[in-house]
């Protein structure tokens, strides 16, 4: 069966870079104005010279935003399980060289941080794992959402590629939504950065989405890391991932998400900055481009900066979030963790500014009553 | 007396229905509400905590004073919000359900086999079925024979604001009909309303075209007018069009 990974090949043969660097104001603005656009449309909005009418980007995508999403934002908060991992990506704060203190909760440690979670409130949460099975694998991953839905109506993972019996335990289980990054669409860089263990099999993960999709998952996460390699084609390859996928898989929501990564603890890896502007062109065209796409903006990014995207495109919060295991109760004292969080504010305050913005922060948006029934 | 709207074994005054999405808050939405003079509002299950009634927007909702029709809104299939359905009636709202069966969430158009299939299960079990539907007319009468209470065909895809880019089955529906008939989606403006109810249409439900207002309680008021000036002009009856002029002071006779 075919999948994105072919599609993939034909958009190389593109050469997004060309693309990308030959376009002016004129095939900008005629992209603007354009239903249905297309592949080459969106490039344009991804240029170097759509930098130059940023603010019609913005406006068209707040309206576009306003269109099918109103005037609400939705929360969610990530529970991180576990940060060990067999994997070698040196730019992870969780590699399995870093020498940081390592922890898989435990079921009755997890349930402690769950119930210090919904105490704020959050009804969505994500659960997220480094990549060792032996700690934290399928029976762990089933054991802890049933305990999820417990407290909260809807349960997405971030956990390292299955095959789809896997996923399907999971969603048996009671898991709604699966986020998995591909880190780099670029298939040489990803064998340097991936050298070792499991994760090195590029293609296994750029075809975890559809595994997914395929094992019932209703909610579909990817995003590339922004830093690893030219953002121009990494957004071009994941905005393209994304319509494959919402094509494909009609009955699954596609999301997108952001990440700009800094250089973790020891890390080797050479990081290319992308500038908040840069986000911003991004985010604006993924809007255009992907009407529908639910876009996240995770807590890597600073508050000032969060808070300028309400309605710009971005759909989806993360709030009060840890991202060591155990950060909210067990482990309050931050260590271990995947990434510093920039905005530190918490629940209370998020939701605060979201209506003080004109927005309703929506805390639940998924019934359990939707999902298979668990066994 | 008076021209009410009968669905099920209820009587209503008003003719427009609202929705709960999309808000900026809470207070908006009961502003917006107030003004509409609107009997039935309609809320999606999955948004709120239904064991929590003081929570989400169920705390400015006050079912003495409103219909409160849940709906099954995020349903992909029959099963789905068939079990939606019942949930609500075990958290202790009526009997009655706004039935929303729509696989792709994108464009979250109605799916109408599924439709058909709930619809049989939930009136089966002694459900007030409104379903949602595509401007399909025998799909229409398909969903009347199976005891549905209403049918609601899309003016065109939820949430576009575009009107009755379906005026020519909509037409069709209404001529069948022996069910009301709510324009339930795509109703952007109040002229659109109105053109609605003009044609025989007997409720308009509306939403986006609210929230998303600049001044939603005005666009609200704006909407109770012309879904009740539509409604009015139905009853009236209009003139015919005429290719030639008729002046409106009658001259037959004087010149004899």
């Amino acid at each position: 069966m075919k999948t994105f990974y072919d599609e993939m090949l034909k958009t190389n043969e593109i050469n997004v870079g060309r693309l990308t660097e030959n376009i002016n104001g004129d095939l900008v603005m005629r992209a603007l104005e354009k239903d249905g656009m297309s592949f080459n449309d969106m490039l344009c909005l991804l240029s170097e010279r759509a930098l130059l009418h940023i603010d019609i980007l913005a406006s068209r995508a707040k309206e576009m935003t306003d269109t099918h999403f109103g005037k609400n934002i939705n929360l969610y908060i990530p529970l991180y399980l576990s940060n060990e991992c067999s994997n070698s990506c040196s730019y992870c704060g969780f590699n399995v060289n870093a020498v940081i203190p390592r922890n898989t909760l435990t079921i009755a440690e997890a349930e402690i941080e769950m119930k210090r979670i919904a105490a704020t409130g959050m009804k969505n949460i994500l659960l997220l794992t480094g990549e060792a099975p032996a700690k934290a694998g399928v029976g762990y991953m089933e054991h802890v959402i049933k305990i999820a839905s417990l407290y909260f109506t809807q349960i997405s993972l971030e956990v390292y590629p299955m095959d789809i019996p896997e996923y399907e335990r999971l969603v048996k289980a009671g898991a709604t939504g699966l986020v998995i990054y591909q880190e780099t669409y670029d298939e040489t860089l990803y064998a340097k950065l991936h050298e070792t263990g499991p994760k090195k099999n590029f293609r296994y993960r750029l075809e975890a989405p559809e595994r997914a999709a395929q094992a019932g998952f209703r909610f579909i996460g990817i995003g590339a890391l922004l830093g690893l390699s030219e953002w121009r084609k990494e957004a071009a390859l994941m905005f393209s991932h994304a319509k494959y996928l919402s094509k494909k898989y009609w009955r699954s929501d596609i999301a997108l998400s952001f990440p700009r990564i800094t250089p973790a603890r020891g890390c080797k890896t050479e990081i290319a900055p992308v500038s908040e502007t840069e986000l911003r062109q991004m985010i604006f065209t993924a809007r255009i481009y992907l009407e529908h796409a639910v876009i996240n903006l995770s807590t890597r990014e600073s508050a000032v900066f969060r808070d300028s995207m309400i309605g710009f495109g971005v759909t989806r919060l993360s709030a009060g979030s840890k991202t060591n295991p155990g950060g909210y109760e067990i482990h309050p004292e931050a260590s271990g963790e995947q990434f510093m969080v920039n905005d530190t504010r918490t629940v209370e305050e998020v939701t605060l500014f979201i209506s003080e913005r004109g927005y309703y922060p929506v805390f639940k948006d998924w019934d359990i009553s939707l999902n298979e029934k668990i066994k | 007396m008076g021209d009410k709207l009968s669905i099920g074994n209820m009587e209503f005054t008003s003719r427009f229905m609202i929705g709960t999405g999309k808000f900026p808050s809470d207070e908006i939405m009961a502003q917006c509400l107030f003004v509409s003079g609107a009997e039935i509002i309609t809320v999606a299950i999955r948004r709120v905590d239904l064991k929590k009634p003081d929570s989400d927007i169920l705390r400015v909702l006050d079912p003495k004073k409103i219909f409160i029709l849940p709906n099954t809104s995020g349903a992909q299939n029959a099963d789905e919000a068939v079990r939606l359905a019942m949930f609500a009636q075990q958290m202790g709202f009526s009997s009655w359900i706004k039935l929303e069966v729509t696989p792709d969430p994108r464009y979250l158009l109605p799916d109408p086999e599924e439709t058909i299939k709930a619809a049989r299960i939930l009136v089966k079990n002694g459900f007030t079925v409104l379903p949602y539907m595509n401007a399909d007319p025998v799909l229409a009468k398909k969903l009347e024979d199976e005891g549905c209470a209403v049918v609601m065909p899309l003016g065109s895809p939820i949430g576009s604001n575009k009107g009755l880019t379906t005026i020519d089955q909509i037409k069709i529906i209404i001529a069948q009909s022996n069910v009301p008939v709510v324009i339930d989606a795509g109703i952007g403006r109040p002229s659109d309303a109105c053109l609605a109810m003009e044609l025989g249409a007997d409720a308009c439900m509306i939403n986006t075209a609210i929230s998303s207002a600049p001044m939603p309680p005005l666009t609200a008021r704006a909407f109770k007018l012309a879904i009740e000036a539509g409604r009015q002009a139905y009853l009236g009856g209009h003139a015919a069009k005429r290719d030639t002029a008729r002046p409106s002071s009658p001259v037959d006779g004087i010149s004899k």
